[in-house]
């Protein structure tokens, strides 16, 4: 993708947790407002991905750069102002003893940024959560709600890219097609650009234009969203992923084989 | 279905008497099960873990059960008392948990569970019990079983922990088997291939199968019937090859906010709840 700016490039990334080769030799690129996929079964090494991208977990080698510039183990204040993250699981990622205000207020102090009330309400009302909430405790909440008030908190220092880690996974169906369409509409009124990890193919179809699949630690196949949905994935081990997410069949589970 | 029922179900609650006042997690819920596939298909807190608890006699204290009828081919369960009830469950009347992780006993060989579940109902001395494990991790084609009979819950794997769960669950041979999400912590592949040996296991031995899933599509694809449920009632019970059909509201919703790779939306349809759907 020559002429246009990458958001985010990732080149030979290798992560390891002593003996485990988590993840080995990855390399993507994501153009700015772009949406990309990784799609992997549990272990494939698509949350570390994620992890060692957003800092999290300083153990990596290999290449990493955000909006232009190389980043290293540690980050600056800028870089965590740019990349906001939205986890798994609404009901750990927050602190069930601050309200929704207080969790909101948090990262404006850490930026300095100011004009802290209009900026809650704001964020607030873009999430679709009126001021009511603005109060409320976790408990107080639904999942839904708690993953709305999640995602207020990334885009509340105005971040140009969100790593989504199966941000619905944790939700009902018909809540999980809410905060999907909230996250389409919220990238399009942002120009953001999104990192979405998740087990789903669906959701990652949904969401995404182009995607990479993921198994032991590797990018096995990177292809666009209209080639998953025509069904010519090149590789054996993508084909099978596919099969197996369209339901039950006696006869497609007999084929299936392992790919470690 | 033929035949008499395994399982007739009619008019159960399962109540909660909370401070804040009762809370109706199942209301007024009737089926009959027989020698099926049933699924039963629920958003969380629409009741389904609870009704497959309530035949089991496993809601948790404070919870009240009632119903004007719960019967075990023809035996009565409401009456039953706590060691009448223990003999029935596992061996007539058995539970697949979501979490191998949670339901195996992590300080105890994997075999020797399998094992303890057959001699609980089987009077059998230790050698015959440890064959007919090892056999029965073969069924749930465990490639060898010999070596997996000595390992410990944390040395499997989550797909590998779930066919010791059935093979657990499924060697007292029960007529009934109640299966609480039982791949839903499983990558997909691994979920067929479990879901695999659940079919043939009670095709072959013409159990009764309750299917309790949060999973429209996969239940539609797996089960032979489905009932669906929402706030502690049964929205609509219908065949599962029916189920692109389905009339209620609540169902073609549910089908409906699903993200489909065949089908891209720019907007995910959302669903609206109906308060007339709870009944009056």
């Amino acid at each position: 993708m020559s002429g246009t700016a990458h958001a985010i490039r990732v080149g030979g990334l290798d992560v390891r947790f002593g003996d485990i080769h988590a993840v080995r030799d990855t390399s993507f690129d994501v153009a700015a407002g772009e949406s990309f996929g990784l799609v992997g079964e549990s272990g494939s090494g698509k949350s570390t991905v994620l992890r060692a991208l957003s800092g999290l977990n300083p153990d990596w080698t290999g290449g990493i750069e955000i909006l232009g510039a190389p980043q290293g183990r540690r980050r600056s204040r800028g870089f965590h102002r740019a990349v906001q993250m939205v986890f798994q699981d609404p009901f750990g990622s927050l602190h069930p003893r601050h309200t929704v205000d207080r969790a909101l207020a948090e990262p404006l102090a850490i930026h300095g940024i100011d004009d802290v009330e209009a900026r809650i309400e704001r964020v607030l009302a873009e999430v679709q959560l009126g001021p009511g909430f603005r109060f409320r405790y976790p408990h107080q909440l639904s999942g839904g709600q708690r993953q709305r008030v999640a995602i207020a908190r990334a885009l509340i220092v105005e971040p140009k890219i969100l790593l989504l880690d199966e941000p619905t996974s944790a939700l009902d169906v018909s809540i999980q097609a809410e905060v999907l369409n909230l996250l389409v509409e919220l990238r399009r009124r942002r120009g953001l650009t999104y990192i979405l990890v998740s087990h789903n193919l669906a959701v990652v179809g949904h969401m995404c234009e182009r995607i990479a699949v993921m198994n032991a630690g590797r990018i096995v196949e990177e292809m666009t969203t209209e080639a998953l949905r025509a069904g010519t994935p090149r590789e054996a081990y993508t084909r099978q992923l596919l099969l197996a997410s369209r339901g039950y069949d006696r006869a497609a589970a007999a084929q299936f084989r392992s790919f470690d | 279905m033929d035949g008499a029922p395994l399982l007739d179900v009619a008019d159960l609650h399962v109540r909660f008497h909370t401070r804040t006042g009762i809370v109706e997690a199942v209301r007024g819920l009737s089926f009959a099960l027989g020698r099926e596939k049933l699924g039963v298909v629920g958003e969380s807190g629409s009741g389904k873990s609870m009704t497959g608890r309530a035949i089991l006699g496993l809601v948790p204290p404070p919870g009240e059960v009632t119903a004007s009828r719960l019967a075990f081919k023809g035996r009565d369960l409401r009456t039953l008392a706590g060691p009448e009830l223990r003999a029935l469950r596992g061996r007539h009347i058995s539970m697949v948990l979501q979490d191998p992780k949670f339901s195996l006993n992590p300080v105890m060989r994997v075999g020797d569970q399998i094992a303890e579940a057959y001699r609980q109902h089987h009077r059998v001395n230790r050698r015959d019990a440890h064959a007919r494990s090892i056999a029965m991790l073969e069924k749930v084609r465990i490639r060898d079983a010999r070596r997996v009979y000595d390992l410990y819950p944390h040395e499997v794997s989550g797909g590998m922990g779930q066919r010791i769960m059935i093979a657990m669950m499924l060697i007292p041979e029960p007529d009934v088997i109640i299966a609480d999400e039982p791949t839903s912590a499983l990558d997909v592949t691994v979920q067929m291939q479990v879901l695999a040996i659940l079919d043939d296991l009670v095709t072959e031995r013409g159990m009764g199968l309750i299917f309790i899933s949060h999973d429209l599509a996969l239940v539609g694809s797996f089960c032979d019937r489905v009932l669906v449920m929402y706030g502690g009632r049964v929205m609509e019970t219908l065949a599962a090859r029916d189920l692109a059909h389905a009339t209620h509201p609540y169902t073609r919703g549910l089908l409906s906010c699903l993200p489909q790779l065949d089908k891209p939306t720019a907007v995910l349809p959302t669903l609206t709840r109906d308060p007339s759907w709870m009944g009056s």
